[in-house]
């Protein structure tokens, strides 16, 4: 026991003295979730739009002021003709336009049914997407509203914001995703290029032919990482907290329990890495290419799964990345307990231990 | 000096791998004390045969012990009986002195009372007093290797296994790198070592040469050299080793 706190210290050395990649590991999630939360926001702020209003009756203006009172849009102009739409478009000096019928409110009134079009600038198809969807639900809020009327004519709210907000909210999203990656690259990477480093300059020998068994030199390699990765959630969790304002809906400690599982499956990733290379460049290529890609491109944080071919779906399944974004997302966003996300728990354990014995039968191998 | 109490003793010891023989039915004794000079070109056998004596390798057939311990069976007292030092150097450069010694006497059981006796007696007699702190990674090679040296035997070990340990060291470096390993001897340590400097092999009190798997021959320098009629050792060894059929692997 003593042994292995010797070594353990002697892995803290090494991660200590090593300022630069230090301050990546402990500055990389903080800077990730500052980029990801206020520079790659797909929320759209005060986006520039037109409105050729040819009812302007009591209907169309009360929507055209909802959709001023919302701070997702700007009006530019109020009355335009559709040759000025176009060119406003052409200029790229708006988004979208909202043009409205001349009839808009009788039709409304008389056969319960009434059209507007909402035309979008879609050559920037994520924004067009989001901006649609904001002006059908400002749309969908006044019609739920005109119904209430209906029905009980002195209940008018006007709940604009309450209604449709936190439904659009951007943030929550990524903070799953920023915590996966960052696992990814600290655990995997780092864990893999600390061993195979050992490999490289001819130390790895001299703890072999040492009475320290082997798999305690790879296991004392894995604390001071898990230890790093544990505080790297704790910083991505306290800033999606306090700085992006998204709170954790569920239990801190089943959120703690579930990272520290994929931070050992991560370690165990990175064991294996280590086992099959032999330099630090490989390693890091294996690593990167090997683990990182999927992890963006198949963990469903970057790009929707469903919408995936079928192959592609069936292999995003073996990424482990994808299983923890959804227990992070179900735990944080939408303050689910175990119970909910038993199914993915169950998953990553197994994952986790094909590795663990895939890792330790080629250590064996190599060691003959 | 010697005794002929043998501490590594073979027989008929090989390894293969798939259809090729590393090691070939190689026999000897190493006796308490000595200093074992194990030669031969690159691809001889040389790492195999000494992966398999240290207890990293599990050999095809043939008998060996190390230290008294089987190889097959005992690896692990096998492991707590040697040091080893091997041709890249072995210690971390971006650990102190210090810390090296103690990591490395620590893993070996050492408990702190006896590594922060053993690490000052060491520190001062290779006079690194004013470098204890120093990283390792900063010291001159030579002073590095001797280090290494140094902690290899720090737990005080039956037999060391030294794999090229003066590679790349200047002339001055070696020869005191040399008067250790006699210092070594004298206090009944057991040294095994592999090298490529012939002037190194008449320094041993036995030398084997190994030549494609095979132990060719095997005796004092003085003694080989007068069976072969050659002046030098680098005679010796050309005679020998020019029949081999392996390069580098």
């Amino acid at each position: 026991m003593n042994q292995f706190a010797i070594f353990i210290k002697k892995e803290f050395f090494h991660v200590l003295r090593d300022r630069r990649t230090l301050l990546i590991l402990v500055g990389m999630p903080i800077a990730q979730i500052l980029i990801f939360g206020f520079a790659l926001t797909n929320e759209v702020k005060n986006a520039r739009i037109v409105v050729v209003d040819h009812a302007k009756d009591n209907a169309s203006r009360s929507i055209i002021n909802r959709i001023a009172a919302s701070n997702y849009f700007e009006i530019q102009a109020d009355v335009m003709d559709r040759d000025g739409m176009e060119t406003a478009f052409r200029a790229g000096d708006i988004k979208l336009a909202l043009v409205f019928p001349p009839s808009f409110e009788d039709n409304l009134a008389h056969q319960n049914h009434a059209q507007l079009q909402v035309i979008a600038d879609a050559s920037d198809p994520n924004s067009a997407t989001t901006l649609t969807n904001y002006v059908s639900s400002i749309i969908r809020d006044y019609q739920t509203e005109l119904n209430e009327q209906a029905a009980l004519p002195y209940q008018i709210a006007p709940q604009i914001r309450m209604l449709y907000n936190p439904l659009l909210k951007g943030a929550p999203n990524f903070v799953p995703g920023v915590m996966a990656l960052v696992l990814m690259l600290v655990s995997v990477m780092m864990t893999a290029i600390s061993i195979v480093r050992e490999k490289e300059t001819g130390t790895m020998e001299v703890l072999l032919v040492s009475p320290f068994k082997p798999a305690w030199v790879i296991l004392s390699k894995a604390v001071p990482y898990l230890l790093l990765s544990l505080i790297n959630v704790l910083s991505i969790v306290l800033m999606s907290v306090f700085v992006l304002q998204v709170p954790v809906k569920g239990s801190w400690l089943l959120l703690f329990a579930e990272s520290t599982l994929f931070i050992i499956t991560c370690l165990t990733l990175g064991i294996f890495i280590s086992i099959k290379t032999k330099t630090q460049q490989v390693a890091m290529l294996v690593s990167l290419m090997g683990m990182l890609l999927p992890t963006v491109m198949f963990s469903g944080f970057m790009f929707p799964i469903a919408n995936m071919p079928v192959f592609l779906q069936w292999i995003s399944n073996i990424v482990p990345a994808k299983w923890f974004y959804i227990i992070v997302k179900s735990i944080m966003i939408k303050g689910v307990g175990i119970e909910g996300i038993w199914k993915e728990t169950v998953i990553l354990c197994g994952i986790t231990l094909l590795l663990f014995i895939v890792s330790l039968k080629s250590f064996k191998i190599r060691l003959q | 000096m010697t005794s002929l109490e043998p501490v590594i003793k073979t027989e008929k010891l090989t390894k293969r791998f798939g259809d090729f023989i590393a090691t070939n039915e190689i026999t000897f004794e190493v006796y308490k004390g000595e200093i074992f000079g194990f030669l031969g070109a690159n691809g001889a056998g040389k790492t195999t045969a000494m992966r398999m004596l240290c207890g990293l390798s599990r050999p095809t057939s043939g008998k060996a012990t190390v230290a008294g311990f089987d190889v097959y069976r005992q690896t692990e007292q096998i492991k707590r009986h040697i040091g080893y030092m091997s041709q890249k150097f072995s210690l971390y450069e971006d650990l102190t002195v210090l810390e090296n010694i103690r990591f490395f006497g620590g893993i070996y059981g050492l408990n702190n009372q006896q590594l922060r006796v053993k690490s000052d007696g060491l520190i001062e007699r290779l006079g690194l007093q004013s470098e204890a702190k120093k990283l390792v990674g900063d010291l001159p090679l030579g002073w590095k290797q001797k280090l290494a040296f140094s902690v290899s035997i720090l737990h005080e070990p039956d037999i060391v296994f030294l794999d090229e340990p003066t590679g790349g060291v200047d002339p001055v470096t070696r020869r005191q790198f040399w008067a250790m390993i006699y210092e070594a001897a004298s206090r009944g340590i057991t040294l095994f070592v592999t090298t490529h400097y012939m002037d190194e092999a008449e320094y041993c009190h036995r030398i084997s040469i190994m030549v494609d798997g095979r132990i060719e021959a095997l005796g004092t320098p003085a003694g080989l050299k007068t069976k072969l009629k050659e002046p030098s050792m680098d005679g010796v060894f050309y005679q020998l080793a020019r029949g081999a059929k392996r390069g580098d692997s």
